[in-house]
């Protein structure tokens, strides 16, 4: 027979951490966090800049300093964890195939499973860039663990594609590291990266982003020797005769992040077509019983503050469906409307009148003065008057449970861009 | 008379601000909220950043510890701080919050470490 533990979590990631620490402080003893790095702490290992933390502290912390407050407790609080561990398989009825090192493949069970395996970054192949196969091409969170934890040089003169914030803090980071970063080009009309991150990494060193700009041929065959950049049209094709060569020995890719969700499909857990992550209810359980989800695996944060919080919340669930109290009442869909591009969650449970659940949207594109408004059936239940939206930041509101209590099965709460 | 041209960072609004410097009086248009004129006319005055790179280490479990500078420099400083940085040359084991360089450049504000690296197991 297998061994049993009442909660494990898959990744010891920001979201894993927090999620850990929130179960244990609701009570329960028997917790296994499952991490498939050398070390806790995730992405955050290699996030040597600073911002974090302004949320959940009140005070910026770097990357590791964050991660270091969360490790502490896991650690004071004696919450077991396995390193060099990889699940390489989960099932519906939450039985789990773990493999490292020192006990080889191991299957164990779960009273529930927390999935917290964050997300990984769009790569070359998934963009379909022309051009030869170099070596020189590197995704920015590749170059950035090359860098920040291995101690490696990656390249003098770069070219970065694509504006995500990870890229903008390689920006950064390669400059100061005596890099020449000659451009950063952005296939589409704007950046998604954060304001401050394209005013603090591009601006101060005057490195040149270019909009509605991509790159259209990779050139040299051992190693980059330079790339082709071409203007796109509204149609984001490239236009004729706009075509600018660059010399450079290293191209970054920063073209988005992917929730990581094989797993997931293994466990037959629904996912989200527009997040890629799975759809879960304010509980962040997942349409499989027993299986939360939070952080970058179920939708990609902006900050690791809302990781956090989103996290605690997926620990305490847990530990509520584990002693019985997984909660009742009508599932009411929540619906991303006309401008809102989707919600974490997707689903809400009518018939509870008391406490508050957070709704995080995303929009599809720059909205400015425009109202958030949701919609409990017919009935307005918040409008917030809005002076930008942006795709680049995460929203949040939240509802009041009393204001979607008397939904009945077939209506829906919508979460709507209005005037 | 100078004139400087800026994006805001107090929000995602991003306001392209236009801040006007004719000796002491610093007037700063285009913003739409109070706090893009402080931060305005902070930029103009007395920009400052907080740097973070990291640290070559001996004998450590992994070869590089992440830093910081314990408060904001002038940015003005980076190069030379980030100089100061790239000589420097510590042992393991390294603690988080440990002064790794006092005083970086004279600047009176120190490189601290943000992380923690034990010694390399043999």
């Amino acid at each position: 027979m297998s061994a049993y533990h009442d909660l494990v979590i898959i990744g010891g990631g920001p979201a894993g951490l927090a999620a850990a620490i929130s179960a244990r402080e609701a009570g329960l003893t028997d917790i296994l966090i499952l991490e498939r790095d050398t070390a806790l702490g995730g992405i955050l290992n290699q996030c040597i800049h600073n911002g974090f933390g302004l949320h959940t502290f009140k005070e910026e912390l770097t990357g590791p300093e964050y991660a270091d407050r969360y490790i502490r407790k896991v650690v004071e609080l004696g919450i077991p964890y396995k390193l060099s561990t990889i699940v390489a398989d989960i099932s519906k009825d939450r039985e789990i195939l773990y493999v490292n090192p020192e006990e080889g493949a191991v299957p164990i069970r779960a009273g529930a499973v927390i999935l917290a395996m964050g997300c990984r970054e769009r790569p070359r192949g998934a963009l379909g860039l022309p051009g030869y196969r170099p070596a020189g091409i590197y995704t920015a969170g590749t170059a950035q663990r090359l860098m920040n934890i291995e101690g490696k040089k990656v390249g003098k003169e770069v070219v970065i594609l694509g504006s995500g914030d990870i890229g903008l803090i390689m920006a950064r980071r390669m400059t100061l590291e005596g890099a020449h970063v000659q451009v950063v080009a952005e296939l589409l009309p704007f950046s998604g990266g954060l304001k401050r991150n394209i005013v603090q990494c591009l601006d101060d060193y005057g490195i040149p982003l270019k909009l509605s700009h991509t790159v259209t041929c990779i050139h040299g065959k051992e190693r980059v020797t330079g790339v082709t950049i071409s203007e796109v049209g509204p149609d984001r094709r490239p236009v004729p005769g706009t075509e600018t060569e660059y010399a450079c020995d290293t191209l970054l890719l920063s073209c988005g992040l992917l929730p990581e969700n094989e797993l997931s499909k293994n466990a037959s857990v629904p996912l989200s077509p527009v997040t890629g992550g799975p759809e879960v209810d304010d509980r962040l359980q997942t349409a499989v019983p027993g299986i939360f989800a939070c952080g970058n695996v179920l939708h990609v944060h902006d900050l690791v503050d809302f990781v956090s919080g989103e996290a605690e919340l997926a620990g305490r669930n847990a530990v509520e469906y584990l002693r019985g109290n997984g909660g009742s009442g009508t599932e009411i869909p929540v619906l991303a409307q006309n401008g809102v591009r989707y919600t974490v969650p997707q689903r809400v449970h009518a018939g509870v009148t008391e406490g508050t659940v957070t709704v995080r949207f995303r929009v599809g594109d720059v909205y400015k003065n425009k109202c958030l408004c949701v919609y409990a059936g017919d009935r307005n239940i918040r409008r917030i008057r809005k002076r930008i939206l942006v795709p680049g930041e995460m929203g949040e509101v939240i509802l009041k449970c009393e204001d979607y209590a008397n939904l009945s099965a077939g209506q829906t709460v919508r979460v709507t861009l209005e005037d | 008379m100078e004139t400087r041209e800026l994006i805001c960072i107090q929000c995602p609004m991003g306001c392209p601000l236009t801040v006007t410097i004719d000796g002491d009086d610093i007037r700063v248009t285009g913003n739409t909220c109070p706090r893009g004129a402080v931060y305005g006319k902070k930029e103009v005055t007395d920009p400052t950043r907080t740097v973070t790179s990291t640290v070559c280490v001996q004998g450590g479990e992994i070869p590089r510890v992440s830093v910081k500078t314990s408060a904001d420099i002038p940015k003005g400083r980076i190069r030379e701080v980030m100089a100061a940085i790239r000589a420097l040359r510590v042992n393991a084991p390294v603690r988080i919050g440990q002064v790794l360089l006092p005083d970086v450049a004279g600047t009176g504000v120190d490189i601290i470490a943000t992380k923690t690296v034990g010694e390399k197991n043999v």
